[in-house]
């Protein structure tokens, strides 16, 4: 009987028990435990290192094996829609961590900051504590928090911002010329447009630190800086760390590209990076009209 | 095999384990099964274990309470303190007890009720699990931190959360861990659901449990991704001067409350959806006949789970949020009540004329029945704008979600342990102690719980550890039955623990009209449960609506 419960390995691919995921939750632990540390001022932020490293080594370490298998192909089609679907719904899931922070900011400027200004129904916190507050957009609070001496400037959407619009656009367009050619077998053409797209994304990651430099150094405009510094600050900065979480990506199924792993019709790592790229690139979308530019 | 070469000396371990994949069915010994585990019934046994642990140390947690309430007066704990163990409670026994019980079960039997060998990401499996032990590890050292264990109510809000002292990133990280912990959980579900079914196994024939879990992940996907903004939010405002919570910024302290709470509702039904799988699969074998209304189970699972995302501000209603506001989130709560009603009516029609028998498992359904429906009545009270104004913040509401979660969520769990156990282990629990274990939670859970509606209506406070001299007998009655309650609650584990070292064998089917794949395995399931997918017929058989 239990003979016959075997997983038949032509109809199942069942992984064999792997050391990485413990050694990512120990790695996680350890980061939290870090940051933790430094936080209550028990240390410096060298704290924080130590996780990191072991998450690196957990990453390289688990994507060597997954690789390692892959290429022996022993994956087979149902391996490869189970991972298709979870990078999908780890997809969504990031969606909803950006809808959190999107939220903060349309309550923020639909109703927290009117009601503060002495509009609708909420209009006696104005009435009594903040009579003079005006409650427009953007705003770092009734009590002028941060900024310069209380006043900052913004960055206009458009200067660097619709740069690197257009930038992260075309990053998006050359990923997709990038996936026809690895489809078409047109290896050239794959390897130049995923490497123009990485390095697209790095000008980005450029251009935005470029810009936070100058927000802090001139225009005033820092995390601290009320509400506006708040959400802007929280939400282009997760988008930039999503960036380069991305690009690193990129590089690396690059570098498999160079190594010959995909084939026309194989090659789920690449799908599965180029998904993330246009999901960065919708946020960031969503971050050019919303932060920069209404 | 060849990728061995490239490896660095560093990844040893690996290599280890690499030996033995090629016999695929051989299962591993030693620590090494635990840790590196890939197999969904150990992965659902440590989940289960896990659980079991958390529900007894959240228990501990409710008797400082419980003792503390036994009089009025300051006696045992002081109010810091207190408070402490009312957060902690609620957060060991939300993301400690019933959700990893939840992901435990799902685990042992979504993989056996669907006809699949394992679970679709055995590995991010061992991943979800084993954050964890880690998160609850930190959250529970916060009790021994300068400031004390976080104390501001699970609900975390700002600003008296941020007050909290050195367990405050220790708490917002465990959340984090909890979080990601879930959210890898429930992916792993969804593609189990999705891409592992056997051939005939149709969705609109997939039993009820995996049904539940299907729409419980996808609130979890949606739902826990929210929630660590929100800490993360309060983590920035607490130590890097963000203001989302300030109004001297331009924040509010009432959006932390709004982010929470869209969190925080579909999050209830987390806890529930899961309960009322369980109790459509036991209702039905112990009244031998088909569950009625199966595809109206289905719909009305997809309802409530839909209207659980836009109801949050229910909870907010003395907050001060527009009259508008108030008026659609009591209107669009008051619906969740239709779909609800569909299932009570669906259990009770399923009983109807049904030759009945009252095994353990029955009866923590049965239990779950009348009570849940209790808690969803208080619930329906609790919606009304204007009735909330005087319920909010009492012990009534106290009453209303300890009737949901103990004999609702609670229980299921509880039934469903003993539903399934002999198919897990291949031996029967002993059943006379089973039934004493129920009859002693139900007298007592009422005991505990059914006076707080008065403490409530009479205008009891919750969340305070001193009170009003008139409220006292109805505090030692509650308390009493808190304490008998959870010593009660240590004959499961003995009834578990005897049934695992020397429980009669159990039959293949173990109840005589259980319907579905996992009777069609032997008892104990095979490591693997099907290696070799079911046919077609023996779905068919299974699928008995």
């Amino acid at each position: 009987m239990a003979q016959a419960h075997a997983p038949d390995s032509s109809k199942y691919y069942l992984p064999h028990n792997s050391p990485w995921p413990i050694f990512a939750s120990v790695s996680v632990f350890t980061i939290m435990l870090g940051a933790v540390v430094y936080l209550n001022d028990w240390t410096g932020l060298w704290s924080i290192i130590p996780g990191f490293a072991l998450l690196f080594t957990m990453f390289i370490c688990w994507f060597h094996t997954v690789i390692g298998e892959n290429q022996h192909g022993i994956y087979n089609l149902q391996v490869d829609r189970s991972f298709r679907m979870g990078m999908l719904w780890f997809i969504l899931s990031e969606v909803m961590f950006f809808g959190a922070f999107f939220g903060a900011l349309f309550y923020a400027r639909i109703l927290a900051v009117p009601w503060l200004g002495g509009e609708g129904v909420k209009f006696f916190t104005h009435f009594i504590l903040w009579p003079t507050y005006e409650g427009t957009w953007p705003t770092n609070g009734p009590a002028h928090i941060g900024g310069n001496a209380g006043s900052f400037n913004i960055v206009p959407a458009f200067g660097v911002p619709a740069i690197n619009t257009l930038v992260l656009l075309s990053s998006g367009v050359t990923v997709t010329i990038a996936h026809h050619a690895l489809r078409q077998g047109k290896r050239g053409m794959l390897i130049v447009f995923l490497a123009a797209t990485f390095l697209l994304g790095f000008t980005f990651v450029g251009l935005q630190a470029h810009e936070y430099g100058e927000s802090y150094r001139e225009l005033g405009l820092r995390l601290s800086t009320g509400i506006y510094g708040s959400t802007f600050f929280m939400l282009t900065g997760f988008h930039g760390l999503h960036v380069t979480i991305g690009a690193t990506m990129l590089v690396i199924i690059w570098l498999r590209v160079l190594r010959g792993h995909f084939t026309p019709q194989r090659h789920f790592a690449f799908e599965a990076v180029s998904w993330y790229w246009h999901f960065v690139d919708v946020v960031w979308l969503g971050l050019f009209i919303f932060v920069y530019w209404l | 095999m060849a990728e061995h070469t490239h490896a660095p000396a560093a990844t040893s371990p690996a290599h280890a384990v690499h030996a033995v994949h090629d016999e695929h069915d051989h299962r591993p010994h030693g620590w090494r099964r635990w840790v590196y585990a890939t197999n969904h019934k150990d992965i659902g046994t440590m989940y289960l274990v896990f659980a079991g642990l958390m529900f007894l140390i959240g228990g501990s947690f409710a008797m400082v309470i419980r003792a503390e309430l036994f009089e009025p007066g300051m006696q045992l704990v002081d109010p810091q303190f207190f408070n402490s163990m009312t957060t902690m409670h609620a957060l060991f026994m939300i993301f400690g007890a019933v959700m990893p019980a939840w992901t435990g079960l799902a685990n042992w039997l979504i993989p056996m009720q669907i006809g699949a060998p394992d679970m679709a990401l055995p590995r991010l499996n061992n991943l979800s699990f084993w954050i964890l032990p880690f998160a609850f590890t930190l959250l529970f050292s916060t009790l021994f931190v300068p400031g004390g264990a976080p104390a501001g109510g699970w609900t975390l809000y700002a600003p008296l959360m941020v007050q909290t002292g050195d367990a405050f990133p220790m708490t917002i990280f465990a959340i984090h861990m909890m979080g990601a912990s879930s959210i890898l959980g429930a992916i792993n579900v969804i593609v189990t659901i999705m891409n592992m079914r056997a051939k005939g196994m149709g969705l609109l024939r997939m039993p009820l449990f995996v049904w539940t879990w299907f729409i419980t992940a996808f609130l979890l996907i949606a739902a826990m991704p929210v929630l660590a903004g929100a800490v993360t939010m309060l983590l920035t405002d607490h130590y890097f001067g963000t203001t989302f919570f300030t109004a001297t910024g331009g924040g509010d302290p009432i959006m932390f409350q709004h982010i929470f709470w869209f969190f925080g509702h579909p999050e209830v039904y987390i806890l529930i959806l899961p309960a009322f799988g369980v109790v459509s699969e036991i209702i039905p074998t112990f009244s031998r006949k088909p569950l009625f209304g199966y595809e109206t189970m289905v719909y009305a699972t997809a309802s409530i789970g839909f209207l659980s995302f836009i109801v949050w501000a229910h909870h907010m209603f003395v907050t001060g949020i527009p009259l508008a506001g108030q008026l659609f989130f009591m209107l669009s709560t008051m619906l969740i009540a239709v779909p609800t009603g569909v299932k009570v009516f669906n259990w009770t029609a399923t009983m109807y004329k049904g030759s009945l028998s009252f095994e353990p498992p029955m009866l923590f359904a049965l239990g779950f029945l009348f009570m849940f429906t209790i808690g969803g009545f208080s619930g329906l009270m609790l919606a009304l704008v204007p009735a909330d104004y005087e319920y909010h913040g009492t012990y009534f509401v106290v009453a209303h979600f300890h009737y949901v979660l103990v004999p609702g969520a609670i229980f299921a769990i509880i039934g469903a342990v003993y539903y399934w156990l002999p198919k897990w282990s291949g031996k029967m629990y002993d059943m006379r102690l089973a039934t004493w274990h129920f009859w002693l939670s139900t007298v007592f859970v009422n005991v505990l719980f059914f006076p707080q509606h008065f403490l409530g209506l009479a205008g009891m406070p919750r969340r305070i550890p001193d009170y009003a001299v008139q409220f006292t007998d109805w505090n030692m009655v509650s308390s009493i039955g808190g304490f008998a309650f959870g010593l009660s609650q240590l004959l499961f584990p003995y009834i578990v623990l005897k049934c695992l070292r020397s429980g009669e064998p159990a039959t293949g089917r173990v109840w005589e009209s259980a319907h579905g794949l996992e009777w069609e395995l032997p008892s104990p399931a095979p490591y693997h449960s099907w290696g070799e997918p079911p046919s077609e017929a023996l779905i068919a058989r299974g699928a008995a609506h």
